[in-house]
């Protein structure tokens, strides 16, 4: 699935998109956001310099998920009034996409679900939602759009304020939705602990191991 | 240090406080929203580029983290870093109880909580599931993963006092709902505020292995009284030591039985009397001389009358010949019956028997001694005498040291339990529901 190099449109620096799926990619030299047309790459805007953060995640992280490896390939940052959190973009092996969020690592796995999302109106916090299990919405987090990074299933970028309903279950089941288009995109999937997910190739901290 | 595409590597930083100019150390990397400078009891935004005041707060005296900011330790065998520090205050009925929060980080498995109160530690970390709420007696509940918890208090804290570095925003005088539910040695605890609620479970820990996990110097602070989830010492022992007195109590039966099977219960002597109250002379007699054979046993005297609505009163001695060594003993027998409104009725029994333990093998005789109510009516003006048998058994096993046994084993369950039931009522007396000795004077009052 290797996928033949092109030159980013803006510098020529040579792009290589690692999924053959990937709609939107960034150029490590030059931040150009570059998104794949039938023919070429259109360069469609610019990162500018990333949030400082301390995920213990980065593009080529490593792991593993239901004993699934995947590979960590790219990634959203949002900003709210408590800090950011990260949606690292994962593909396994098997080519299938999903996201690892890392919220004050605080990890969760999820994808992207069948199911249809509620209207935003009718979403608050304690709602209960059913799609293959009944969840509760913890929280309504009205976040803003502050970077991309790496490859991305689809174009994103620019994006302004997003509401996000999380959702819980009895069984730490974890759902969210995001409602920067109508009707919102729902993602399942799960809550999990760091040691569960067997990372390698992460970062590293002075001092810490 | 390995490069990383997300831009800068983690670095510990170091702020200039502007309120103060002193140094403000970070810990927690960029993961950090607040910190306070300890200099000045400033809260700073660490997340701006220039750092902004958020807040100066006045405390009545500074607090001394037990556990330093910056000391290391493993819990649950990875390690963690101590970089926040919080004091909590509530009050009930006019009395405030504060208790104090560290905030523990790795950066990788993320946060953790200790906390103390009175030199109660508990360790805490988020659950990433919802309890599912339910009942515990009368009392709320909820469970997670299965496992029941009792609501216990629900209480407003309040911060009185910051110290280090936070992933999120605190304040000072910031106030959340604090809801406690209990099964020792866990405790789930839920966080209140208007935009989330936090679901907690916290297991009671030990401060001595605290002190040695962080190396800290000296001893931790003695606990005081019973905290909410603290572990009974004895609730795990009410089972087994229940278990132990039921197996003890089968065990004791079947020795009786088994005794009751071998031992000889042979008639040695039998014999038929008549007493007559007004006869002349004296009452007293001695019977033959019987042989106890065999080793040391109990001897049962069993006397059958034909006793109507009277009494009668035997004094025995059971004598060996050859030694002279008496054993004496008493018995009443009495037995009444009528008719009344109700019916009839009876009481008592026409037989009785007595049973005297230890006896050594040997060649005895009875002395006999009846006595009998002369003014009884059946006396004066019906039968004048009263046939009764005189029955010696020997080998008859004496039931009484069963019985005795069978309280002595009672005794450590009951003491178990009552030591149980006595740490629970001082456990539940800081609870929203007080102590059951209480609530049932106010139920009294209410009337």
């Amino acid at each position: 699935m290797s996928q033949p190099a092109a030159n980013c449109p803006n510098c020529g620096a040579p792009i290589q998109f690692r999924w053959s799926s990937g709609v939107q990619t960034t150029c490590e030299y030059c931040k150009s956001i570059l998104v794949r047309t039938d023919v070429d790459l259109k360069k469609v805007g610019e990162v500018a310099d990333l949030p400082l953060d301390a995920s213990p995640i980065q593009i080529g992280t490593e792991g593993a998920y239901n004993n699934k490896p995947f590979t960590v390939i790219g990634r959203i940052i949002y900003e709210y009034d408590q800090g950011n959190w990260n949606e690292w973009h994962i593909v396994f092996s098997d080519g299938a996409s999903g996201w690892l969020s890392d919220a004050q690592l605080e990890y969760a796995i999820s994808f992207l679900a069948p199911q249809k999302a509620p209207p935003k109106e009718t979403v608050y916090r304690g709602s209960s939602l059913t799609f293959d299990k009944q969840y509760q919405v913890t929280s309504i987090t009205k976040a803003h759009y502050a970077g991309v990074q790496g490859e991305l299933p689809f174009e994103y970028w620019d994006k302004a304020d997003v509401t996000f309903a999380d959702m819980r279950t009895s069984t730490a089941d974890f759902g969210t939705i995001d409602y920067s288009e109508e009707p919102g995109l729902l993602f399942l999937g799960r809550v999990v602990e760091y040691d569960d997910l067997k990372l390698k190739n992460v970062r590293q901290f002075e001092g810490w191991s | 240090m390995t490069g990383s595409a997300g831009g800068a590597v983690p670095q510990v930083r170091a702020l200039i406080c502007p309120n103060c100019g002193g140094t403000v150390n970070l810990r927690g990397y960029a993961q950090t929203l607040n910190a306070v400078c300890g200099n000045c009891n400033t809260i700073l935004d660490t997340r701006t580029p220039t750092v902004t005041i958020l807040q100066t707060f006045q405390t009545k005296q500074r607090i001394q983290p037990l556990i330093p900011l910056g000391s290391r330790g493993k819990l649950d065998g990875a390690e963690y870093e101590v970089i926040g520090f919080q004091a909590r205050e509530t009050a009930s009925d006019g009395i405030t109880y504060q208790w104090r929060e560290y905030l523990l980080y790795n950066p990788y498995r993320g946060y953790r909580y200790l906390t103390e109160y009175d030199g109660h530690w508990n360790d805490a970390k988020t659950i990433p599931m919802l309890p599912e709420f339910g009942k515990s007696g009368r009392k709320e509940a909820a469970s997670v993963n299965g496992k029941l918890f009792t609501h216990f208090q629900t209480a407003e804290a309040q911060t009185v006092y910051v110290l280090g570095e936070f992933p999120w925003q605190v304040r000072v005088g910031e106030k959340v709902t604090a809801k406690d539910y209990i099964n020792p040695p866990e405790m789930l605890s839920a966080e209140i505020t208007e935009g989330e609620v936090v679901w907690t479970v916290a297991e009671y820990t030990d401060g001595k292995a605290l002190w040695s996990g962080f190396k800290l110097a000296g001893q931790p602070p003695q606990p005081q009284g019973i905290y909410a989830n603290q572990p009974s010492p004895s609730k795990g022992r009410i089972a087994s030591v229940w278990g132990m007195f039921f197996k003890l109590t089968v065990l004791l039966f079947a020795v009786m039985l088994v005794l009751l099977a071998i031992e000889r219960n042979e008639v040695v002597f039998q014999q038929n009397y008549t007493f007559t109250s007004h006869a002349q002379g004296e009452p007293s007699f001695v019977t033959p001389v019987f042989e106890l054979k065999g080793r040391t046993a109990a001897v049962q005297v069993k006397i059958d009358t034909d006793l109507d609505n009277n009494w009668a009163h035997f004094n025995f001695a059971l004598i060996n010949e050859e030694t002279g060594n008496a054993y004496d003993f008493g018995r009443e027998v009495s037995y009444y019956a009528g008719r009344d409104s109700d019916g009839s009725w009876t009481e008592g029994s026409r037989s009785g028997s007595v049973t005297i333990p230890g006896v050594p093998a040997g060649r005895y005789y009875l002395r006999v001694e009846p006595e009998m109510d002369e003014n009884s009516p059946s006396m004066r003006y019906a039968s004048q005498a009263m046939s009764y048998t005189l029955s010696v058994k020997h080998g008859a096993p004496n039931m009484i040291w069963f019985v005795i046994a069978f309280f002595l084993l009672l005794i450590p369950p009951i003491v178990v339990t009552a030591r149980t039931i006595g740490f629970e009522n001082k456990r539940w007396a800081e609870s929203d529901y007080g102590s059951p000795l209480a609530s049932l004077s106010s139920g009294g009052n209410d009337d």
